[in-house]
Formats: C-alpha cells, structure tokens, sequence
C-alpha cells in the first residue's frame, strides 16, 4: 500500500492495464509528451511509446471517432477529452457510433472504448472548464458511465471500465484530483461498474451522491456530527449507469427519506430519475418528500460565483433538514 | 522578403473507358477476361437488385430505399480491387460493394426491410450502412490506426458522398490519416447532388480531390462512371496504404441517376436535360460496349448474365419475404455484452403488456 492521490491513482491503473494487455491504447490532446494537462497519463509515452500512447491533432470528434474505428478493430482505445465541456464535438461520435456499433452490428463488432473525461467545477477554472454533463451520456442507451469519488475507488473503477467490453464514459471530478490522497494498492485491482458504495450507514435519512459531491456530503456528515446529530446514510453510486437500483431502494426502504445531491443542473438530471424511481416503486416507505440539492438550471457561473451554484456541506444538510423536518 | 510562390500543386485526373466503352489501352488495369465478365456481372446484378428493391418500394413490400442507380462502377470497380483482408467502411449508396465482397441479397434487402439481423453479414470486415453522413470516415481511420499498431497487411476504405465532404468529421478524418500515415482510402461517390443540393453548393473548391492537397496526402479524381479507372485508382492508392507510402482521397465524378432515397422527388430540383447528359454515360453500358467490342461478351452471354441475375435477385425477394419476424426481445439483447438488470427489467416489462393483448403478427414477435 501506498497513499496516492486520484491522479497517482489514474495514473497506475493506466500504467498497469497497458502493461498487462498490449491492445490498450492511450489517445488525446497532450496525453503524451506533456502527460495530459492534469498529469493523468504522465510517463506513459517513455514508457510504452508514441505508437500505443498518441498525441492527436485537436479535435474530439476525430478521437473518438479513430478510437471507435481502433476498437472495431480488436484494439482497447482509451481516450482522453480534455474537459467535458468540450466534449460536445465528439457528442455525434458517442451517440451516434459508439453505443450503436454493438447494436448495429448484432454482436458481431463493438466499440468497447474507454472515454477518460475531467468534470465539475470547485477549482476556479475558466468557462467551458467545469462542467457536470453526465446527464446526456446516461440518457443514452448502449453507454456505461462511471464517476469515481476516491483515489482507491478511481484506480479500481478506471480498470474495470478497461476491461468492460462496452463503451465506457469516465468522468473524474477535477476538484478531486488532488484533494487527497489514500492507501491505494501498487498492485491491479478492480472495482466491478453498477455497484453503489455505502459510505457511511445510518437509518434516519439516505442521502445519495456522485463524485466529488460525495467529499461534500462527508463534509456535511461532519458538520452534522456537531449539531444536529441525525443518523445518516450516505450512498456514493460510482456507476451512473447502469445505476445499481437494489441499493438505492434498500437504503430507502431502511431510512424512509432520501436526499439527492447533484452538482448538474436541477432538471432532468440523474437526480430526477432516481425521485421518480422511488416514487414508482418505495411510494409506501417514504416518510416526507424526496429532496433535491442540486447545481441550477443555469449555465454554470464563472469561478467568482461558483460556489454558490455548487451544493457545499450546508446546503447538503439544510436538504437534509427539510427531510427531517417534514 | 520578396513574395514568392511556395509550391505549385496539381491534381491528376483519371479516365480510361470513354462513354462510347472505347478504351485507353495504355492505362488499361492487368484484369483478365474472366475478371472484367465478373465486375460486369456484379454490375448487372447490382442494377438488377435496385430496381428490382425500387418495385418492391412502391408496392409497400420494402421500406425507404437509397438507390444506387448509376453510380454502380465506383462500390463495384473498388471493392473489386480490395482483398480480403481490406475493410469497407460504407456510407449508405454502397450495396454494389457488398455484392463484391459477398454479403447476400438477403441482407441488403433486410436492411431496407428495416430488419437488424440484416447486419449479420457472413463476411468480415465490412461495417454496416452508417446513416449520419460524414461521420463514418473516421472509423476508417481508426481501423487503419488499428491495422498500422498491428502492423498488418491491410487497408481500410472509407465511403461517402460529395455532401459528406462538407461535414467536419472528412476534416478530421483526412487529417488524422494524414499526420498519422494511415493505410486508408477515402472514396467520394460525388454524383452531383446532396438531396437537392448541387455540388457547387457544398464547396467553392473546383474539384474534391484536390482537398487532398491541403491534408498532404495523395489525391486523384477519376471518371465514377468508368468501372475501370476506378478499379485502377483503388488498386493504386491501396498499393500506396499496403507499402507505408500514406492514405489516398480518390474523387468518383458520377452522377445519382435516382431520386436521394424514395422518399425524394429530384424533378423538384434538377432538369430532365441533365439526367439525359448523364444517362448517355451510364457505367454499366459502356462497360458492355466494351465488352461486346473485344469479343468477351456476346448477346447471347449478355442475355444469360441478366437472366442470371434476375433469378438471383428474384430468389432473394422470396427469401425476404418469408424471412421470420424478429423477436421483440432483439430490441434489448445487443445493447450490452451482458444486458444490464435493469434493462432485463424493461423487457419482462413489455413482455407482460404483450401477454395481455394479441400477438403483433409481422410487426414482431415474442
């Protein structure tokens, strides 16, 4: 073991996955010389060359649509979109190609590729520089979407998306990068996609999160152990799709309340769907309303007034609050 | 600094067969006798199949169909010059390039029949119709970034039309095959008109081919309607992809002799002048005219070709029509390489609904 950063841990599922199977590929603006403009990929070009760790021209619906054609082929590409604010040239790409091919094709082709993608905001970047787009790729079928909250859950999740044979977007909460570090294993381990984590049990209140969200609802837990003391359970999902749904209705058959954090805009966000499902299907647990804590439906605003549009920990236990107090 | 000129740039151009079928004998490709009665009867089948799927169309026996009507010898003469090893990445006016390569009638048909299980082709290495234009010539380049990490003995072609040369994914496909080296082909079937938009609308350039240029790869146009010149391009550009020597854009000048799909009416757009200019260079009889002039094909064996053909293409439609209904539950299955619980959910779901109502008859099955 070894404390590692979300980045380090990136990093070394990256390093381990190349070394064990010679079809991952490594494509993107920067990956190479430079490491990636996070340091993501650092050392991947000395180590395995410019032919398996490639530094494209700019422009993301062409890496895409290469890694789509890469893996029709037989190969594992794993992409890199710089920000996922600018992943909307390859959008065609993704959903017209790379959750179709298999569907398409009726089984015979697939393109299993990996999109590596930095999301959200909480670090004073510039526009187009924070956004939460996770809302599109699950609204999409044929696309798994993952979004790690930890280093070790990063390491474990990035590798199990490299061996998925679907296609596979992977948002990494940029807030998170280097926020902390953890013991994470040197050695490849995975996480399996479409199963939740519970980060804290509790049997007043669920409270659901995804990415760096869920170090805001820690945060919040904290705060909540000095004051108001409820018992709270904190679910991070890991996989946004597929989403695992048993979790989610157990904890709330448990609990009998549910608050929702997102940092995407309010509307027709995972958080809408996931009230709806438990609207359908745990109607008779539920002791007060489902809640919301969620970014706006606004653009996301420049950093000087970001952290008003970012759910914080207080904003995470007013929600929690209003659920209580029903 | 005086100004001078950087660099002079031309664009070679390609015809060997006139439109008479007389033909070039200098530029004239190494095929045998058998080969050319071969590619001329891949065409024959092809014309065959069009309008033969165009009947069908009007009838209500088959959905919106995008004929190939015309433009025969540029899927037929390339296709023609690939090996087995080759990928055929096509647009959707390409059914000529499946014949070649050996996809069944029945498949393209049921593509047509809006019928999934048609992309279960028997052959590899051929991508099925991709609809949003332009985008398909990426994964060409992919496969070829594929084939060069491999380091295999293979090329990758990339179809698309003139219209398709306006999007930004030919951009980035030329330019990604370009910097990158790629072993990759990139075929424009230009006939003219994106649905109703003429060509001199799509781009100010004189011709595509010398787009090329701009992305320093090699490009060429050829007489789309000459089913030679376009084997001989493609032979040329695929030895070029095959001996690390970089990817090739190869302009077919044709002409769509049909309407876009059967859902378009080009009298709204274009003049009967026109189509009568192109109709006198159909590919498919001066291939015959030279045929019937060197004395490899005679009416009777032209007679038995088309007859053949007719058969052949008659023999799918029944296969088609008696084609089983697919089961409602191809809707899901393919999605994922193991369809996830919830989507298994999903099914169950509509599975319970259609339990409680008749079954749908040919619109599908449980």
């Amino acid at each position: 073991m070894t404390k590692m950063n979300m980045v380090q841990a990136l990093n070394s599922a990256l390093m381990l996955e190349m070394e064990s199977n010679k079809d991952v590929v490594v494509l993107g603006e920067d990956v190479g010389v430079d490491g990636g403009v996070f340091r993501v990929t650092e050392g991947l070009q000395s180590k395995y060359g410019k032919q398996r760790v490639i530094d494209t021209p700019l422009a993301e619906s062409g890496i895409i649509g290469t890694s789509i054609g890469m893996a029709i082929y037989g190969l594992k590409p794993v992409a890199e979109v710089q920000f996922s604010g600018f992943i909307y040239p390859a959008f065609n790409q993704i959903v017209s190609h790379a959750a179709r091919i298999r569907n398409r094709t009726r089984g015979k082709y697939a393109s299993g590729i990996v999109v590596r993608t930095p999301c959200s905001g909480g670090v004073k970047a510039l526009e187009h520089h924070s956004e939460s787009t996770e809302a599109f790729f699950i609204h999409t079928p044929g696309l798994k979407v993952v979004m790690p909250a930890s280093p070790y859950d990063a390491k474990g999740l990035l590798a199990a998306a490299i061996r998925d044979p679907d296609p596979v977007i992977f948002f990494e909460p940029l807030k998170l990068y280097r926020a902390y570090k953890e013991e994470v294993p040197e050695e490849a381990y995975t996480i399996p996609l479409g199963k939740a984590k519970v980060v804290q049990e509790g049997s007043d209140v669920t409270l659901i999160a995804w990415g760096s969200m869920v170090k805001t609802c820690q945060e919040a837990l904290q705060l909540n152990a000095q004051n108001e003391k409820y018992s709270i359970e904190l679910i991070d999902l890991r996989t946004l799709s597929p989403l695992d749904w048993p979790a989610v209705h157990k904890s709330v058959q448990k609990t009998g309340r549910c608050v929702i954090v997102q940092e995407a805009p309010k509307t027709l966000g995972l958080g809408a769907e996931i009230a709806a499902r438990l609207a359908e299907e745990d109607l008779l647990s539920l002791k007060s309303p489902i809640v919301r804590v969620t970014g706006f439906d606004t653009m996301m605003p420049y950093f000087k007034l970001e952290n008003y549009y970012i759910p914080s920990p207080e904003r995470v236990l007013h929600g929690v609050k209003k659920a209580m107090q029903f | 600094m005086p100004q001078e000129v950087y660099s002079n740039f031309s664009i070679r151009k390609l015809s060997i067969l006139d439109k008479d079928g007389k033909a070039d004998e200098k530029l004239l490709p190494k095929l045998s006798p058998a080969q050319l009665k071969e590619i001329y009867t891949h065409m024959v089948l092809a014309r065959t199949l069009d309008e033969k799927i165009l009947k069908l169309q009007r009838q209500g026996r088959i959905g919106t169909y995008s004929p190939g009507l015309g433009q025969e010898a540029i899927p037929i003469g390339s296709a023609y010059a690939t090996q087995k090893q080759d990928w055929s990445v096509q647009s959707f006016r390409e059914h000529g390039m499946m014949i070649v390569r050996g996809v069944p009638l029945l498949n393209i048909m049921l593509y047509f029949g809006g019928d999934e299980r048609n992309a279960k082709y028997p052959v590899d290495n051929i991508l099925p119709n991709s609809v949003p234009v332009g985008s398909q010539t990426l994964h060409a380049a992919g496969i070829a970034m594929g084939i060069q990490y491999k380091q295999k003995d293979a090329v990758a072609i990339a179809y698309f039309g003139d219209g398709g040369t306006s999007e930004g994914d030919f951009h980035e496909a030329l330019n990604f095959a370009g910097t990158l080296n790629l072993p990759c082909v990139f075929i424009c079937q230009n006939n003219q008109w994106a649905i109703s938009v003429p060509r001199k609308s799509q781009t100010h350039a004189e011709t595509i081919a010398q787009k090329a240029i701009a992305y320093g790869i090699e490009g060429i146009q050829v007489d789309g309607n000459d089913v030679l010149a376009v084997y001989a391009a493609t032979q040329e550009a695929l030895a070029r992809a095959r001996t690390g020597k970089g990817p090739t854009l190869i302009e077919c000048v044709t002409y769509r002799m049909g309407d876009h799909t059967t859902a378009d009416d080009a009298t709204r757009y274009r003049s009967p002048e026109e189509v009568q200019y192109w109709r006198e260079r159909d590919p498919l009889l001066r291939m015959q005219k030279y045929l019937l002039a060197q004395g490899m094909l005679s009416p009777q064996l032209d007679e038995q070709i088309k007859n053949e053909s007719t058969a052949k293409v008659e023999a799918a439609v029944l296969q088609y029509e008696q084609f089983p209904a697919p089961s409602v539950d191809d809707i899901f299955d393919y999605h994922y390489k193991q369809t996830p619980a919830d989507l298994e959910a999903q099914k169950k779901e509509l599975h319970a609904f259609l339990d409680t109502i008749k079954p749908l008859g040919n619109e599908g099955e449980k």
